[in-house]
């Protein structure tokens, strides 16, 4: 298998060409201009290549792609949902994407507009007072909510507050998040129901107390479980002055039947691209807004967009009184935002309902299927996904990564796997709302005749991925010896 | 697994081992080596720093994650293994050999008394 190749790098095509390209010179001889000798050259290796044949090259590369619209993807914390094609018709106009950020106010009244509403909207789903809707994804807007946190209690004078509480199940880019902002991070521990240990929390805002700067979680979880003791969280930490953080990766799960603005969080951040519909993950950029109730509302990032009644105009506004400043060049990830704007105004509130129920839903058909051979440790519902355990296969001396890589030889993207950490040989399950009765049956049953194939063939998981276009590659090797740029001697 | 009798473990999979009547050697056990999966990087501490039981030592890399290595023990590090740097996979070849990861001049040795035996170490992670 490794010595096939599958496709050659366009550098090592050089030479199919006839030269049928020439370069006129740019500069010509009237030109002088003081370079140092050492570093003039007279040779660029720049692979000559005939036009038919960059597009051949290409072309065969993205079919070597996996994506939502080649197969079942149910990646995660991912949120893989199909992307409506009439978003992306809508989004190549040319009156949306060859808008330039230095137009004038007047001049892009509709995508102001869009932006505009979109706010009301975002407020609306997430019960928060306002919206930012600047940062570029979800990790960006933990960044900039957790400097918002920091800016707060500095207007405060309340500057001892240095403690991020996060849990033991959170994604990696929270504790990330709050270090970068400065925070000391203390992580609580998840109960046997897969929550947070209201003992352990109880422990640590008394050890703590006005040291406490926010807590961050997700909820329902990265174990696709709902905190169910939120209110009282919520108390605890206000109780001490502290902040809750929301991280919307999960919103998925609840949209429409819950929202994090009732459950007592201070900042928000979503992720348009997963829970409103853009291609994502190598097929599009995030884009990761904020919400935040009344009281931070002084603090959110330049510029927001706010309609003006005399002059009936949507305007850019720079006038936040303690703003944060900029988190990024320019406005957003605009074409993101569209898509998302499209995506809730044609489901509109009902629609979207329906979304979190039938995410729940597939969640849970599947995870009952599963559970027959690979555990399930916490919760016994789920909201959007679930987290299995290879660990049924140890004695058959199959990790959860053969599990994985042999999934890729039924023709479906492999779950994520060894995340969250409290889960030992994870297998993270998330099928989203748009995936028939069809897809989940088959994926139950490509994973039950891995679990057969475990006892009966251990040795052929060990190798697969066994019928794609390339076999089981060393991730070590890729690690330590990573080579991103092509070099001819090699 | 191999669990030697005459080192120390902690509850986050750390072994300890009396090379001197205030000196200790440092690294992960076999257990945590084989469910961390391949090595590919070891952050080590400074020489000089100063630990707390329980502050963070090292960092450890896999291809799967990455994990803190705790101290077990409060005291000074005098030594670290730098072939690490070059070499993490002596983490996975050889957890209580040439995979140390530090030496540390300990402040209070009755600490030690906190740790683990082979046998207690066993059962906390259901070996036995």
């Amino acid at each position: 298998m490794a010595d096939k190749i599958l496709e050659y790098l366009i550098f090592e095509l050089d030479g199919l060409g006839e030269s049928t390209y020439e370069v006129d010179d740019p500069i010509g001889d009237d030109f002088s201009v003081d370079v140092p000798e050492e570093l003039m050259r007279d040779d660029l290796p720049f692979p000559d290549v005939p036009e038919v044949e960059v597009v051949r090259h290409y072309t065969r590369l993205s079919q070597l792609n996996f994506s939502v619209d080649t197969g079942f993807y149910p990646l995660g914390s991912c949120t893989m949902k199909y992307n409506p094609k009439i978003h992306e018709h809508v989004a190549s106009d040319a009156r949306f994407a060859m808008l330039h950020p230095y137009q004038p106010d007047e001049d892009v009244q509709g995508a102001l507009a869009v932006m505009y509403h979109l706010s009301e909207l975002l407020q609306e789903i997430t019960g928060m007072d306002a919206i930012s809707l600047h940062p570029a994804a979800g990790a960006h807007g933990e960044l900039t909510g957790t400097f918002i946190a920091r800016a707060y209690f500095r207007h405060k004078g309340e500057t001892q507050r240095h403690i991020a509480i996060i849990p033991d199940s959170a994604h990696g880019t929270n504790p990330a998040s709050a270090a970068m902002a400065g925070f000391d991070v203390i992580e609580v521990k998840s109960n046997e129901k897969g929550q947070v240990d209201m003992d352990a929390l109880r422990e640590i805002v008394g050890k703590y107390g006005d040291e406490i700067a926010i807590i961050m979680l997700t909820n329902p979880n990265t174990l696709g479980v709902f905190e169910e003791n939120i209110l009282e969280i919520a108390e605890l930490i206000h109780g001490v002055g502290g902040l809750l953080y929301y991280d919307g990766a999960n919103l998925n799960g609840i949209l429409g039947m819950a929202r994090p603005g009732d459950m007592g969080f201070d900042i928000v951040h979503l992720n348009l691209h997963k829970t409103f519909s853009a291609p994502h993950g190598g097929g599009g950029p995030g884009s990761g807004p904020i919400g935040v109730k009344e009281h931070l509302k002084d603090f959110l990032p330049v510029p927001t967009v706010i309609y003006d009644e005399e002059s009936g105009m949507f305007k850019l506004n720079y006038d936040i009184p303690h703003s944060i400043g900029r988190m990024r060049m320019f406005h957003a990830n605009f074409l993101v935002l569209l898509k998302s704007y499209m995506y809730i105004i044609s489901l509109g509130g009902e629609g979207l309902r329906q979304v979190g129920r039938l995410a729940v839903l597939n969640a849970n058909y599947l995870a009952a299927k599963v559970k027959k051979y690979f555990p399930i440790p916490y919760g016994e519902l789920y909201k959007h996904e679930f987290v299995a355990t290879g660990k049924v296969l140890k004695d058959q001396g199959v990790k959860t990564l053969d599990i994985a890589k042999r999934l890729i030889d039924f023709g479906v993207h492999p779950p994520t796997i060894y995340f969250p950490l409290i889960v030992s040989e994870a297998l993270m399950i998330e099928p989203t709302e748009t995936e028939t009765k069809y897809n989940l049956d088959m994926y139950a049953a490509a994973l039950e005749t891995i679990f057969r194939e475990a006892h009966e063939n251990p040795e052929m998981l060990h190798s697969a991925p066994n019928n794609a276009p390339i076999g089981r590659l060393d991730d070590v090797k890729a690690v330590k010896q990573l080579k991103v740029v092509y070099t001819e001697e090699e | 697994m191999n669990f030697p009798e005459n080192l120390f473990y902690s509850e986050e999979h750390e072994w300890v081992e009396k090379i001197g009547p205030k000196k200790v050697r440092v690294g992960i056990t076999d257990h945590a080596q084989s469910e961390l999966g391949d090595i590919v990087f070891v952050e080590l501490p400074e020489i000089g720093k100063e630990l707390t039981a329980g502050d963070t030592l090292a960092v450890v890399e896999s291809v799967k994650s990455a994990a803190d290595v705790y101290s077990p023990v409060s005291g000074k590090v005098i030594e670290v293994n730098e072939e690490l740097n070059d070499r993490p996979e002596l983490i996975n070849e050889d957890p209580y050999g040439d995979g140390w990861i530090a030496v540390l001049e300990l402040e209070d040795p009755s600490e030690l008394d906190n740790l683990m035996t082979a046998d207690e170490y066993k059962r906390m992670i259901g070996e036995e």
